[in-house]
């Protein structure tokens, strides 16, 4: 199919549009709002039949899945930021209901103070809520996650809610090259949504989301656990199926001249695009260095990320989120997992990028600079003034 | 009953826990004075007021809480509450 | 209307072994209402006694599809199933003719649930919302509501020696949901279970949202005996403090026990009956705050006047 030059929410709108979801609900906020208004103009137009709910919040929009998703349909919705935080009482919900809600969270910063650029802080606010999270670099890779969410998953060894991440403004609003599927390619790798004992079937009549004693509590969460476990290999699987439909290749994290590195930085998002061009040009000038593209973020791929790390002099960890009173969220778990190998690399934190502040090509050589002299401290707050 | 995901997917299994022994008074009723108005039926909280084709035929001790509303509501008074462990 | 003996042989959705206490209103309120539709129904729940107590895991009440999220959006969570079932019909992927409605406290309909009511009133998905209105929050431990009588004491609004309990009168929430100009709003009572079931009906087959409001004494919170909890519903109705009405294409009509008071062929009882038939009004037969009892009959009043008022334009 021929190259688009589209934005990354005109990409996600029109991955939903060659998907046809039964329902999508959603409310308006910036950077997602494309998404909404893109699909929209897909609903007035007719080239979709989904149900579309202009919702009166995103606490309603989220709601509004759930009751739609347990009824039996394909649900979507999108959001950013204050939204997400707004769902957040429902996020586990729909995950302990094993609901197959997809979402696009365009990656914004959260209040206060109020500000309507990229960083994580929202996402990572959701990181423990039993949504499947993946990030994506640039608009290709937001509308190929996109494809793919549906597919992990509706898995019938997963059924669990999939959040896909992209940067807001970085990725949603930049136009890009796109090289969609057609949409016979995204019918036929989705296929047709088979629901579980949906409400719908009167005959059968099911009672969602009852009230749990300590007796069984703790055992509908080991569920859900069991059920978080089988999601890597189903991520691989699909990803494996879709690179033959498209040729292009993903995994949970993405390796970038790493093998003979000795500094390694890892990211998530839109810098990691950045950080490829720093490596580029600090191995033109002799540095051993490389980097690391976490895709997938929860769940967390610790033996991946431990095999990429292992033998390495020193690895930075960029988190674009901060934990006040504690490091980074992507530096305790990438650290976790280095824990696995036998020698442990000096790894650092570098917290980066909040409330959109810009990341350029120097900012992140000086990442590598200071590993290489050791002058890194262990929390570090890149590019912010004193 | 094993733990699933947090579905019961069955219905109407409420029906094996009895709540017949939070009873302290039960509904006795006097067939003689009943005339079959079934009030007791549409006010019981429990649906513990048996009835069959039309006939009042007595009470599900095994989940009626003894909440007196039957008693109360009966036109002809027909419905005694008697204190459990007494004839 | 099918005869009660008749519905006594309708296959129960709402079983017994649900754990509600004794002498509650709600269990007989959602059967009145479940026998407002022969047609196969789903239920959406609010947080609260009524879903604490017919779902608690594995043992459920229910013998119709059933559904809780949360406490502050059983109708967003409705409108969500409501979504589904429109475009899943549509698609030729369900056959049944279905109705939905979603039960929901005063907590969840007055306060914490309003949003959610209103904007899925507004966007006209096809569902009953019925609120179970015991005046307070109940599954926390009577606490105070948007919904809560003045003079009511509850244990966030406790009659002390400064204080005679709540302060303010309770939002008038069957009109503001008759602002949005839905298909159908009442209000109900489940003494009158004729009158109740008949506004299910009309909410059931309104062809769009559609609100009724349902009284419903709480033994517990509102302190009287188990057995009164019908004629204390009843007597709501006989003060005038509850009137049944209904709202219908913009036409406001009071019904039941109500109507015969409006046309004077029913007394209309004194408040101080209703204060004297609940513990948690005990305090307002002191002397000292009979400004407060006195006050109370006054907004009966003016609230009943209006009611009349709009019944005849």
């Amino acid at each position: 199919m021929k190259r688009l030059a589209v934005n990354g929410d005109q990409a996600i709108a029109l991955s939903w549009k060659q998907i046809n979801p039964d329902v999508c609900a959603s409310y308006p906020i910036t950077p997602q709002t494309i998404i909404v208004e893109a699909f929209s103009d897909y609903v007035a137009d007719g080239e979709v039949d989904t149900e579309y709910v202009c919702s009166e919040s995103e606490h309603s929009s989220m709601s509004i899945c759930i009751g739609a998703s347990a009824a039996g349909a394909r649900a979507v919705t999108a959001t950013a930021s204050a939204g997400l935080a707004f769902m957040w009482e429902m996020l586990y919900i729909a995950a302990s209901m094993r609901l197959p809600v997809v979402m696009t969270v365009a990656n914004r910063a959260l209040s206060g103070p109020i500000n309507i650029h990229c960083d994580h802080s929202d996402a990572m606010g959701a990181r423990d809520s039993g949504w499947v999270q993946l990030f994506a670099e640039n608009v290709q890779e937001a509308y190929d996650n996109s494809i793919m969410s549906f597919r992990i998953a509706e898995h019938m060894d997963v059924r669990l809610p999939v959040m896909n991440c992209l940067d807001g403004f970085i990725v949603t609003h930049a136009i890009e090259s796109l090289t969609p599927m057609t949409d016979e390619q995204v019918k036929k790798f989705v296929g047709e949504y088979k629901a579980v004992h949906p409400l719908l079937d009167t005959k059968e009549p099911h009672a969602f989301g009852p009230f749990d004693m300590p007796e069984y509590y703790y055992e509908h969460k080991y569920q859900q656990a069991m059920a978080m476990n089988n999601v890597l290999p189903v991520i691989k699987e699909v990803s494996q199926e879709f690179e033959k439909v498209t040729g292009r290749h993903y995994d949970f994290i993405e390796t970038y001249r790493t093998e003979d590195a000795d500094y390694v930085a890892i990211a998530m998002g839109s810098t990691a695009g950045t950080m490829k061009a720093v490596v580029d040009d600090l191995r033109k000038e002799g540095h051993k260095v490389g980097c690391i593209k976490l895709r997938v973020f929860r769940p967390f791929p610790y033996q991946d990320v431990a095999k990429a790390t292992e033998g390495k002099k020193a690895v930075a960890v960029m988190d674009r989120a901060i934990s006040f009173g504690a490091s980074g969220p992507l530096f305790a778990d990438i650290r976790s997992a280095e824990f696995e190998n036998r020698i442990h690399p000096r790894t650092v934190n570098y917290v980066y990028g909040l409330g959109g502040r810009d990341v350029g090509v120097e900012d992140l050589k000086t990442v590598f600079k200071q590993l290489e002299s050791g002058s890194a401290k262990t929390i570090n707050y890149l590019g912010v003034k004193q | 009953m094993p733990a699933r995901i947090s579905v019961i997917m069955k219905p109407g299994t409420a029906k094996e826990y009895e709540t017949g022994s939070w009873r302290s008074m039960r509904p006795v009723v006097d067939k003689d004075k009943c005339i079959n108005c079934l009030v007791c039926w549409m006010y019981c909280p429990d649906n513990s007021v048996l009835v069959e084709k039309g006939e009042l035929k007595g009470f599900r001790y095994s989940h009626c809480k003894g909440c007196g509303i039957c008693a109360n509501q009966c036109p002809k008074k027909a419905i005694t509450m008697v204190e459990e462990g007494k004839e | 209307m099918i005869s009660i003996k008749e519905m006594a042989d309708v296959p129960v959705k709402l079983t017994e072994g649900h754990r509600l206490c004794a002498g509650c209103a709600e269990p007989i309120i959602a059967k009145q209402v479940l026998l407002g539709t022969d047609k196969p129904v789903v239920v959406s729940n609010a947080t609260g006694c009524f879903e604490v107590s017919t779902s608690g895991y594995p043992y459920n009440a229910w013998n119709v599809p059933w559904i809780h999220s949360a406490f502050e959006n059983a109708a967003a969570t409705i409108s969500g199933v409501e979504s589904a079932y429109r475009v899943l019909k549509r698609k030729g992927k369900v056959q049944d003719d279905i109705r939905f409605v979603a039960f929901a406290g005063d907590g969840a309909t007055y306060d914490i649930g309003f949003q959610a009511l209103s904007g899925a009133i507004e966007r006209g998905h096809q569902f009953l919302f019925v609120c179970l209105n015991n005046e307070a929050y109940m599954n926390t431990g009577i606490q105070r509501s948007g919904a809560t009588s003045k003079g009511a004491a509850t244990t966030t609004c406790p009659s002390g020696t400064c204080i005679p309990g709540k302060r303010e009168f309770p939002k008038d929430i069957t009109k503001i949901i008759a602002a949005h100009d839905l298909p159908y709003a009442a209000q109900a009572s489940p003494h009158n279970w004729k009158d109740l079931i008949e506004k299910s009906a009309k909410g059931f087959e309104a062809n769009g949202p559609a609100f009724i409001n349902v009284i419903s004494p709480c033994p517990r919170g509102w302190r009287h005996e188990s057995a009164m909890t019908i004629e204390i519903a009843k007597l709501a109705v006989e003060t005038c403090l509850w009137p049944l009405y209904e709202f219908q294409d913009g036409k406001w009509k009071i019904t039941g026990e109500s109507k015969r008071i409006a046309e004077g062929t029913k007394e209309k009882r004194p408040i101080q009956d209703w204060i004297k038939s609940q513990g948690r009004f005990k305090h307002l037969l002191d002397p000292k705050w009979k400004n407060l009892a006195d006050e109370f009959q006054e907004n009966v009043d003016k609230k009943w006047e209006e009611l009349i008022k709009l019944s005849k334009q």
